[in-house]
């Protein structure tokens, strides 16, 4: 970086040319990071699409075709969306009037301290301790016939349930926190205002706080929804991996490294982010509806 | 503030409390149910074990191999902590700083692998990684690691370098400080804290990201969250208790540094800080 | 016009031992005000001191926690916000970012369910009335300070509320601006007719703009009058200090004659006017505006020593410290050096005698 810096020094003009648009000593200190991203995740991403695209065998869309025409790779799609729409939804839902409750909260840090395990600890750990506490001994069940509620335990390891509750584990608290964080930022004040102008808490949710809200909470359900279609350690450790729960991920993994065809395992991966890609941008789509500017009310 | 004490308001406040509490509830079970079950010496049909003993830390000590795997944990982990560190406050600076053709361009590179799950790119980052024969190697792993780590770095280090006043590092220079001077005693105490808290949550999150450290790593580069969820995958070979001595080892090293971090930032930034500038780009 | 924006009567405002705490801290502590319909009052007071907290409870922001608040007779103090129909000015403007001023200022015409030509009506009028025509399809963040400053009372007065609430509407604008509003304020006041109370904490605004000023401390009233009142008769040190009478000695009364006191302060005899019923002996405070203390030659006035002095046009206003290390804000009618040696004489006819509490 110095001696580059020092090679544009050396011509003046040249030098007060560049840094007029901005290209100067300090510029060329992103150029490390640049190369590293490169590296690492541009260059491996266009490796892997023309990967996917030089099958072992056929032509280039072979693992494609593949992919497509054998219901055991192409449902992993429908059972992957069956899996992350729901819960995503779910979680952003509930996340709404949870948030709106704490934002009152004087004291939030340890609600918010508690919510912010799941999300550090991982989808690994969670699986772990759902194993046990959904398991047909675990507490869950035990509570639940104590109450009355159920006469023998429900199956809920192994099958689409347990990773369901696995991503609400982990989804919900990343779901409330980024929605918590977009609440906050909106100015009491706006509330205080609509509700002497005779607003009742309904009107002031749906006319005041929604359309503030809007472009945040579709922020938010784009990033949960990504996390939870690329699930993957839960659902093997708490699914039904070969069933029901052989989400997409899975198939990607088996065929890169159980079956050693990269190229597949590719073309999955791409496949997998396209998927994502189509719904982020149909969601982030309907962005320009929405106001988007400063919530904060006015300058001040 | 405004207090609704109907009886609709009031149910529903209660709804809403219900919902948090059951929630949390349910989520300390999950925890406590791996913290019971590490100290129990037989559970079966019962709310609680039969009695309590502190054997399985020793026997997964020994089984999983852990003061290996600790070790190799750390040393990735502080690796990845110091590379994407230098690499990304300086990136940061320099695009909190400037205003270059294509800085668009650049900061979506910076934002795409924090958006896009690490199963999408790590596979095909694997595969390369195998090729160039670095698969399952230590410096494998750290690579793969860093691509998510420094575009953290560089999201939450812009705003916080933006709001340092460019006049500060100016008025250094007209009283004549140097390059390293500046940078000594001037940017790096006013980085300091915004530097400690990145670099605390980079940490945080490289000891608990599983996807691309399970790609990559070999049998001598695993962190411990790959060999607990080897440990899990192949339950019924190990006593289940041993193997929730493993996972409350790795909560307990793992909270350890979210507490310190947590020291310097607010539990909503440890998501929001760098998605929210997402909402923008 | 006039008839076409005026507000509904609203009747007479009464707070009743208003009290409000938050945890421990009481941030007021029985607040008693009558209102009448039409009047302009001024909240005044230090920072801190409870006024927004005041003007909240009244808005129906913040719950009591003790004493009622009437209208017209009615008790409202157990109404929420929006059933009160009170119009307020926050001191953030607190528009709504996503809406046009025409949607801001029909917000609560929208809410009281006048829609169509009747609510286009009277946003126009409320517009003219701030004179804000032409703007009407800007988003907020698109108008400077003022004009949003402008929003935010048009948006108060369109629903014509028997009250209005303004919370240091001004503070956020630059001096000049300041002066401007704060004569359009009183317009609109004396055009729609509605009881207006008006928190600040500026004295010069208050003065110009009330009817009555409500002079607040530590979460209580200290003194309620016209500005003429108060500026001439306040009736407490705390008070007095905030009309301006920065100087403050300790004294002692050595006797009453007819109206006046002859009191011992500063190292001498002075003459000055009891503010409440004083008898020989009674330790006091005497407090003096700049204007009236005045730099003499002669040793027969308080003997001082001058720090400092500046020009302020026609006169010299300076602070300078007495003997026993009171400080002393003067006038002089030249330019007196620093650490010169000066005689500093009080008008008696304002200069007020205050009772220390025992
Ligand atoms: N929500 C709250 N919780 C605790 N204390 C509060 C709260 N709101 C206000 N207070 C306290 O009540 C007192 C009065 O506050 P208030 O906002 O009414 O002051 P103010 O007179 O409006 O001051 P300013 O001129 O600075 O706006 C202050 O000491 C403040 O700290
Ligand atoms: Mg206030």
């Amino acid at each position: 970086m110095a001696a580059a810096a020092q090679g544009v020094m050396r011509r003046p003009p040249l030098r007060k040319r560049l840094a007029a648009r901005g290209l100067d000593g300090t510029t060329l200190l992103v150029l490390p990071g640049i190369a590293l991203m490169l590296a690492l995740f541009v260059y491996p991403f266009a490796y892997g699409f023309v990967d996917s695209i030089t099958p072992r065998e056929g032509p280039w869309f072979a693992n494609y075709h593949t992919f497509f025409t054998d219901p055991f790779q192409y449902r992993t799609i429908a059972a992957t969306l069956w899996l992350a729409l729901p819960v995503t939804i779910i979680n952003v839902v509930v996340a709404i009037p949870i948030a709106f409750r704490v934002r009152l909260m004087r004291r939030q840090r340890l609600l918010t301290t508690i919510l912010v395990l799941p999300v550090t600890l991982g989808t690994v750990l969670v699986a772990d301790g759902l194993l046990n506490f959904l398991g047909p001994q675990g507490w869950f069940n035990r509570t639940l016939m104590l109450a009355g509620i159920l006469g023998a335990p429900l199956k809920l390891t192994n099958n689409y349930w347990g990773v369901f509750a696995s991503l609400v584990i982990t989804g919900f608290p990343f779901a409330f926190l980024l929605t918590l964080s977009y609440v906050t930022g909106i100015d009491p004040a706006v509330e205080q205002a609509a509700a002497t102008l005779g607003a009742r808490a309904r009107q002031r949710f749906t006319r005041i706080f929604l359309p503030l809200l809007l472009p945040g909470l579709a922020v938010t359900f784009c990033l949960s929804f990504v996390q939870a279609f690329s699930v993957f350690p839960s659902a093997v450790l708490l699914g039904a991996p070969a069933g029901s729960t052989r989400v997409i991920s899975i198939a990607a993994y088996q065929a890169a490294f159980e079956q050693y065809d990269h190229s597949l395992g590719a073309a999955i991966a791409i496949i997998m982010g396209l998927v994502q890609l189509v719904i982020v941008l149909a969601i982030l789509g309907l962005r320009p509806l929405f106001y988007r500017g400063p919530v904060a009310g006015t300058k001040g | 503030m405004i207090r609704d004490q109907s009886l609709a308001a009031r149910l529903w406040r209660f709804a809403v409390w219900a919902v948090v509490a059951l929630f949390v509830v349910n989520l300390i079970g999950v925890i406590a149910a791996v913290l019971v079950n590490s100290f129990g010496t037989r559970w079966l049909g019962t709310w609680l074990p039969a009695a309590w003993t502190t054997r399985w830390y020793f026997s997964a000590w020994r089984e999983f191999q852990l003061t290996p795997v600790l070790i190799v944990t750390f040393e990735i982990v502080f690796t990845v902590v110091v590379i994407s560190g230098l690499v990304g406050v300086t990136s940061a600076y320099a695009l909190a700083r400037r205003d270059f053709p294509g800085k668009r361009l650049v900061v979506l590179a910076f934002l795409l692998p924090l958006l896009v799950p690490p199963l999408t790119y790590g596979i095909p980052l694997a595969t390369l990684l195998y090729r160039i024969g670095l698969g399952g190697t230590f410096w494998g792993v750290v690579a793969a690691n860093l691509v998510p780590a420094v575009p953290f770095v560089v999201l939450v280090m812009i705003p916080f370098i933006e709001q340092i006043d460019p006049r500060v590092e100016q008025a250094a220079r007209v009283f004549g400080a140097s390059t390293t001077s500046l940078f000594a005693r001037i940017l790096l105490p006013l980085l300091l804290p915004g530097m400690l808290a990145a670099l605390l949550l980079v940490l945080v999150r490289t000891l608990a990201m599983f996807e691309l450290t399970f790609l990559t790593a070999g049998p001598t580069s695993q962190t411990l969250v790959v060999a607990l969820y080897y440990a899990v995958f192949a339950s019924g070979v190990r006593a289940p208790q041993s193997i929730d001595a493993m996972a409350v080892v790795y909560m307990v090293t793992t909270l350890f540094w979210l507490v310190i971090a947590l020291q310097f930032v607010n539990p909503t930034q440890i998501v929001a800080r760098a998605k929210q500038r997402t909402a923008d780009a | 016009m006039a008839d076409e924006v005026a507000s509904k009567e609203g009747g007479r405002l009464e707070l009743v031992g208003v009290r409000r705490a938050f945890g421990a801290y009481n941030a007021l502590n029985g607040i008693d005000l009558a209102v009448e319909p039409g009047e302009f009052i001024a909240l005044l007071g230090p920072s801190g001191c409870g006024k927004s907290t005041a003007l909240n409870c009244l808005a129906g922001l913040l719950d009591l926690t003790g004493g009622e608040i009437r209208l017209a007779g009615k008790r409202i103090d157990d109404l929420q916000p929006e059933a009160r129909g009170f119009g307020m000015v926050f001191q953030s403007y607190a528009l709504f970012p996503h809406l046009t001023v025409r949607k801001n200022v029909g917000f609560g015409l929208a809410m009281q369910g006048v829609t169509g030509a009747e609510a286009n009506r009277r946003i126009e009028q409320a517009l003219a009335l701030v004179r804000l025509q032409g703007q009407e399809d800007k988003l907020p963040g698109q108008l400077s300070g003022g004009q949003q400053q402008r929003v935010a009372i048009a948006r108060a007065v369109v629903i014509r509320p028997p009250l209005v609430l303004m919370d240091e509407p001004l503070s956020n604008l630059d001096a000049k601006l300041r002066l401007e509003m704060r004569a359009e304020i009183r317009g609109i006041h004396d055009q729609i007719g509605a009881t207006t109370i008006y928190v600040t904490h500026d004295q010069d605004e208050a003065l110009s703009l009330a009817d009555r000023i409500v002079v607040m401390r530590e979460g209580a009233i200290r003194q309620i009058g016209t500005p003429q009142d108060l500026y001439e008769r306040p009736s407490h040190p705390d008070v007095a200090e905030f009309m301006g009478f920065r100087t403050r000695i300790p004294g002692k009364i050595v006797f009453l004659n007819g109206d006046r006191a002859v009191v011992e302060a500063g190292g001498t005899r002075l003459e000055a006017m009891p503010a409440g019923p004083l008898t020989a002996g009674d330790r006091v405070t005497v407090v003096i505006r700049p204007e009236d203390l005045v730099a003499e030659e002669g040793t027969d006035g308080i003997a001082a020593t001058v720090d400092s002095i500046e020009y302020r046009g026609r006169a010299w206003f300076g602070l300078a410290t007495g003997a026993d290390g009171a400080r002393l804000y003067f006038r002089a009618d030249r330019p007196l050096a620093r650490g010169h040696a000066i005689s500093l004489k009080p008008v008696a006819e304002r200069t007020l005698l205050f009772r220390d509490a025992a």
